[in-house]
């Protein structure tokens, strides 16, 4: 990095003191972060919703919840926001803690506000750990592809992963006998190959030629991923597994993370080139300490803008699975099932359609902002302006 | 360039085969089995159930059931599970009805954001730039069916027309012009929902595009030779610009049959969308296969066709 000369007062011009600029890295960063007014309003509201949510986690949970989400009031249904409880038609055990019903009541007299608050931490959790499983998977593709890209796989690898996908194959139809078999053609393959490394055999010389790079193979696996429609995908085997949040977390998590396998690819690459990546091989360092310690830190900035916006979306397709009817199973809130519950009074009582409307869109467009104006302030070409 | 052809044709039949084996092992492993879709009605006696089986190759294993299942599919001879109808000529049938929402959403879409992309980059940081930006972010943002409800009512009890389905029932006596105006009313909601999200992220990217061409050299020349704004935004600027919108017009290929199962389900659109969602209800695996079967083609021709033309329009791209 060249010194920057407006950094040094002429009181300090002399070579003995450090004649970098002062400011760190993440200074620096949020110096260009605040210029984006709208990006720090998706912050404060990111964070706001954050605080929202574990309130609700605190608030709606356990035995006797200050705010019960699930407490049903038949008397009291369809109450507009604002409303103050009717004292004669509840029991003591049904009164809610405010004596208010802040955003109104649902179709079973259910307190709107409290099943927003538990609803906060379901869709933040669905959101986050979909976002979390397809950066982690990504990272991972990615990686493999980028650092350990120009390596071959060798045949015999091949055949010993076909032999064993048959065996599990066998396995599952029923074959047991042809699932040893297999299993077994597969274990030979391996120790064949690991016993004569030196590739003095003419048949393991044939066996260990390369057949296809990692990096094609993830690449290709990347391509065939992304010819499936995703919500359609997403649809299909939600529909087809038994109902629950952790389902709807997990698949929305595995058919997310080709984006961010091929950010990271392409940064693994050229960081791959670098000197300091270099260095390290010359210290010795090993193939996973240098990815984890060394790359993986200087590649992360577009999987951090990927990943809020992948939990936009989350969220997001979480709602269009609720509207389908194959969202999050009813003990849980999410504003989701909320919004899709709602429109079907959407006349009598709008407030049950626009209270998570509103707030589903109010927290997704917060991360869109929050995640554009991360990736500005984390370009490089931008950075090097100021 | 024909080695190039042929040996990106032989990639996307290999990714085209591995597509078909995993959407078939998605679709067979899951949990449940077809012939248990209604365990309840008395009529399904394990008789029927066992005939069904048999029927439809359920008993044979996984390998054979594939095989089958693609060699019917080439053929043509595919049918429905649910009612025994040929599943291309289900899928034609819905084709036809999702086509008309597809070309008015494409069109709206490819026609509104380069005019606003545009113009918001000339206008950069102005009034009219940060306004456009904000609001492709709440276009993104808004849940798709809840947008879809405001717009219903603000039309119905704006315009008092009604618009969920594809027409107004029984309209049988009435001129063809108020018939032909039915057909507008009905079909413009939906295809302005369905291109909401495409104008929103299309003139983001249209904006991001200019303004990268903007920032070339060729353009301050131009403004420095005191060529008027118009020439050097409209002649310099745009047509180099536009250079990578021509390699999308192979990706909007694959929105052809994936329609949009939301929006076709408040609407009450009898399109491919909602077919394959109703498959998938009831659980009618040739139909959920040949979509997908059909949407994976459509993929690949799309990015074949988009590296074609970038080949094309650019001559420094040697592939």
């Amino acid at each position: 990095m060249t010194v920057d000369r407006d950094q040094m007062g002429p009181a300090e011009g002399g070579l003995d003191r450090p004649t970098a600029p002062h400011r760190t890295r993440m200074e620096r960063f949020w110096r260009l972060f605040q210029k984006n007014r709208m990006a720090v309003i998706g912050l404060a509201i990111f964070i706001l919703f954050f605080l929202t949510a574990l309130a609700g986690l605190v608030l709606t949970s356990g035995t006797d919840p200050i705010f019960d989400p699930a407490q049903i009031r038949l008397s009291e249904k369809l109450r507009p926001p604002f409303s103050m409880i009717n004292p004669e038609v509840l029991t003591p055990a049904e009164v809610p803690t405010l004596a208010l019903y802040i955003l109104g009541t649902d179709d079973l007299g259910r307190d709107v506000f409290a099943r927003m608050l538990q609803g906060a931490w379901v869709s933040l959790t669905v959101g986050f750990v979909a976002v979390g499983i397809s950066v982690i998977i990504g990272i991972f593709m990615g990686g493999i592809a980028g650092y350990f890209g120009q390596r071959r796989i060798r045949l015999h690898q091949c055949l010993a992963a076909s032999a064993a996908a048959a065996a599990a194959a066998a396995l599952a139809a029923g074959l047991g006998w042809l699932a040893v078999a297999f299993g077994g053609a597969a274990a030979f393959l391996l120790l064949l190959a690991a016993t004569d490394r030196r590739r003095r055999w003419p048949a393991v010389k044939s066996l260990s030629a390369g057949v296809i790079t990692v990096d094609t193979l993830v690449m290709r696996v990347v391509d065939i991923m992304l010819c499936f429609p995703s919500f359609f995908l997403i649809l299909t085997v939600v529909a087809l597994l038994p109902a629950s949040l952790y389902n709807i977390m997990i698949v929305i998590g595995l058919t997310s993370w080709m984006g961010t396998t091929r950010f990271v690819r392409a940064e693994f690459l050229s960081l791959r080139e670098q000197d300091f990546v270099l260095a390290a091989r010359a210290l010795g360092v090993g193939n996973f300490r240098i990815i984890f310690r060394h790359m993986i830190p200087n590649a992360v900035a577009p999987v951090l803008v990927s990943a809020t916006i992948g939990i936009a979306t989350a969220i997001l397709t979480e709602a269009g699975l609720s509207f389908l009817g194959f969202g999050v199973p009813p003990p849980h809130a999410t504003w989701g099932n909320i919004l899709s519950d709602g429109r079907r009074f959407i006349f009598d009582a709008p407030w049950l359609t626009f209270v998570p409307g509103v707030a589903i869109l109010i927290v997704v467009l917060s991360f869109n902002l929050f995640g554009e104006g991360l990736r500005d302030a984390l370009n490089p070409k931008l950075r090097s302006r100021t | 360039m024909i080695s190039f052809i042929a040996r990106s044709a032989f990639q996307k039949m290999v990714t085209l085969f591995f597509v078909s084996v995993v959407s078939f092992l998605i679709i067979h492993l899951a949990p449940g089995s077809p012939s248990q879709v209604d365990p309840l009605n008395p009529k399904f006696t394990p008789e029927m159930v066992e005939r069904f089986r048999q029927e439809f190759h359920l008993d044979k294993p996984l390998h054979i059931q594939y095989l089958l299942f693609y060699r019917n599919l080439f053929t043509g001879r595919t049918v429905s599970w649910k009612d025994n109808r040929s599943v291309l000529g289900k899928i034609g049938e819905r084709f036809l009805n999702s086509l008309p929402l597809f070309i008015v959403g494409t069109l709206l879409t490819w026609t509104l954001s380069f005019p606003v992309g545009i113009r918001s980059a000339i206008e950069r940081g102005g009034i009219y730039d940060r306004t456009a930006t904000f609001l492709s972010y709440l276009l993104i943002s808004i849940p798709g069916f809840f947008f879809a409800y405001i717009l219903i009512i603000f039309v119905v009890t704006k315009f008092h027309v009604p618009v969920i389905g594809m027409q107004t029932f029984g309209l049988g006596t009435t001129s063809s012009l108020h018939v032909f105006m039915d057909r507008i009313w009905h079909l413009l909601l939906p295809s302005v929902l369905g291109a909401t999200g495409g104008v929103a992220v299309l003139s983001r990217y249209v904006r991001s595009q200019m303004l990268e061409v903007e920032g070339q050299d060729y353009i301050r020349t131009a403004r420095a030779k005191g060529l008027p704004a118009e020439q050097v935004h409209y002649r310099h600027a745009l047509r180099n610009a536009l250079l990578p919108f021509v390699t999308m017009v192979g990706l909007i290929l694959p929105g052809l049959i994936g329609g949009s199962v939301i929006i076709e389900s408040i609407f009450s659109w009898p399109g491919m969308g909602r077919m394959a969602y109703e498959a998938i209800l009831a659980r009618d695996y040739p139909v959920i296969l040949t979509v997908n079967f059909i949407s994976a083609v459509l993929v690949l021709a799309g990015t074949f066709v988009s590296d074609i033309l970038y080949m094309v329009v650019d001559p420094r791209i040697r592939l």
